[in-house]
């Protein structure tokens, strides 16, 4: 079995918007988003001892590197960066097209999403990227089994627990609360190093350039703006008639 | 601005936030706006759908949409979009929609911009209002081509009637794909749910962290949220902790909620948390902490012990409402 897991290399530290580009500034120091490294380990998980292979897959600046090692540290076997000038800026319609792309050429039995992307908070992705690839999609998924041709997942919705049953090839994304990841070992990380990563381009995807990046997108950032201010907030201290003041402020709004 | 929102529907009931959605997109006055329900039961939600303004709704009962799976959804939209002409499609974020709305935007090839607050029109332009970086910044989207789509934070509307009549129903069979209807629901379990009121629905909540200082205390908020008419919510780290189910967890890995009440009992006020909370109408925080963060976006603070006040609080209110 090959099991595909998608990772986003995201900014460390305190992030800020380029105002010329309007784009998060992804110059500086990055990491493995922390949402991937639970679907990183459920990979490993299901591997096991057995000759299943594990290859993370992302698309991103070169620096992105430095995250698709974290996950060959954690005991990936294989890593597939699309690394492209033309596709900064892509949007969901643009980055769905492009890694769609390059999981077609991996033929993975499981494609594994984590469930969110901590700088732009995005968790839809893999709903798009398994419509372009034509397979079943399961999000949320707490609990996942392989048995056969199956993939079978306890995941949880707003409205309790739900059990489901996917035929592979099958894209699944994972819930932080899924599992909790391992740390790279010493010998991990330095046998990362030596295992096989490959930097593709469009073109060795064969997606025109027209089809990624700004050129690509379908979404646009007009402006940015400060968030709304609130409006008159109070503090106090309790005197002993802090309940009496909260049951007033709150019949003062008409909120009791 | 031809204009379709998918209205979710659980348990024979339309969720209250993709009403919040019907209902803005109707304000926005730019014609008629259109409703898909799908799923057991849709015709008889039709006229619901008609009290908050839409005119015309798309039912589908097929069997392929009993469950609440996405991409048979898909597959429905993409039908609606074409027969009806649609130019925009808004959706209001839960964990079925976000994919639906996904899906469907890789299928037509069509511009999504999700997590929006809220969403204008701007000298005839559909113009999205998209909070960024824990918040601190308003981005301002637009779409580049049609049809446009657009998931919504929960609860970014209120769901007010607007008064509409009875909508034209229009029974709706799509083609499905095979790889829509590969997934196959083999269990639900509602149980451990938590039974109460589901608190992206509840107009007020009453939510406990590590303050609380034990599982025990819970109930502290529990006592306070029934006296409320509220649901009880919580932070990411009592779930961990294991002293409240994951379903009642609220901030960026959990549910994200804008009641009009929102009583913080116990909690610091940690991005983790303030993200999924923040759009509350009026919030309420009791910590002991004096610089606790969650007093920087709080309307009322109270430095004090919750195990003080709270029960206070809690008979106060209930002399109150008799």
């Amino acid at each position: 079995m090959r099991i595909a897991v998608c990772v986003k290399h995201v900014p460390e530290g305190p992030s800020h918007i380029d105002p010329s580009t309007k784009r998060l500034d992804r110059s500086g120091e990055g990491a493995l988003n922390h949402f991937d490294a639970n679907a990183v380990e459920e990979a490993l998980r299901l591997k096991g001892d057995s000759d299943t292979e594990v290859v993370a897959v992302s698309l991103g600046p070169q620096q992105a590197l430095d995250s698709l090692r974290k996950a060959l540290a954690m005991g990936a076997d294989r890593a597939v960066l699309v690394s492209d000038d033309a596709a900064a800026g892509s949007d969901l319609v643009a980055t769905s097209r492009l890694l769609a792309a390059a999981l077609e050429r991996e033929e993975a039995d499981l494609v594994l999403f984590g469930q969110q992307a901590s700088d732009a908070d995005g968790a839809v992705l893999w709903a798009a990227v398994a419509e372009r690839l034509g397979r079943p999609v399961v999000s949320q998924a707490m609990e996942l089994a392989v048995d056969g041709g199956t993939v079978r997942v306890k995941r949880q919705t707003e409205f309790g627990y739900d059990t489901l049953e996917a035929p592979l090839p099958a894209v699944v994304a994972v819930s932080d609360a899924i599992n909790e990841p391992r740390y790279p070992s010493l010998k991990g990380i330095m046998g990362a190093k030596k295992k096989q990563q490959d930097v593709v381009s469009l073109a060795d995807l064969g997606v025109d350039a027209g089809e990624a990046g700004e050129a690509g997108s379908l979404t646009t950032v007009l402006a940015l703006g400060e968030p709304p201010a609130r409006g008159d907030a109070r503090k106090i201290e309790d005197d002993g008639n802090a309940a009496q003041e909260i049951v007033d402020f709150l019949a003062e709004k008409r909120l009791v | 601005m031809p204009t379709v929102v998918f209205l979710e529907s659980h348990g024979n009931e339309l969720q209250k936030g993709s009403l919040g959605v019907l209902a803005k997109a109707v304000s926005l006055g730019d014609g008629d706006v259109g409703a898909v329900i799908a799923g057991e039961g849709a015709r008889s939600l039709a006229a619901e759908a008609g009290k908050f303004g839409a005119a015309k709704v798309w039912a589908c009962e097929d069997s392929e949409v009993a469950q609440p799976l996405p991409q048979p959804r898909v597959d429905l939209l993409e039908q609606v979009v074409e027969e009806g002409g649609y130019d925009t499609v808004l959706f209001a974020n839960s964990v079925l929609a976000a994919d639906v709305a996904a899906g469907l935007a890789a299928r037509l090839d069509a511009g999504l911009n999700w997590d929006l607050a809220d969403v204008e029109l701007r000298d005839g332009e559909l113009v999205g209002k998209r909070p960024a970086l824990q918040d601190s910044v308003y981005a301002d989207v637009g779409w580049s081509s049609t049809p446009r789509l657009a998931l919504f934070r929960a609860g970014s509307f209120d769901a007010a009637p607007a008064g509409g009549g009875e909508p034209e129903i229009a029974d709706t069979s799509p083609a499905y794909k095979s790889y829509s209807t590969a997934v196959q629901l083999v269990s639900q379990d509602a149980a451990e749910s938590g039974g109460g009121p589901s608190i992206e629905d509840s107009d007020v909540i009453v939510a406990g962290g590590r303050g609380l200082g034990s599982p025990d205390n819970f109930t502290l908020a529990e006592e306070l949220a029934k006296a409320l008419g509220g649901a009880v919510g919580a932070t990411r780290a009592v779930v961990d902790a294991g002293w409240y189910p994951y379903s009642a967890q609220i901030g960026q890995t959990g549910k994200t909620v804008s009641p009009k009440l929102y009583v913080a009992l116990g909690i610091s006020g940690a991005i983790q948390h303030k993200v999924g909370m923040q759009g509350s109408g009026t919030i309420v925080a009791i910590n002991k902490d004096p610089n606790a963060p969650i007093f920087e976006f709080s309307d009322l603070g109270v430095v004090g012990d919750v195990h003080e006040i709270v029960p206070k609080l809690t008979e106060l209110v209930r002399a109150r409402k008799g």
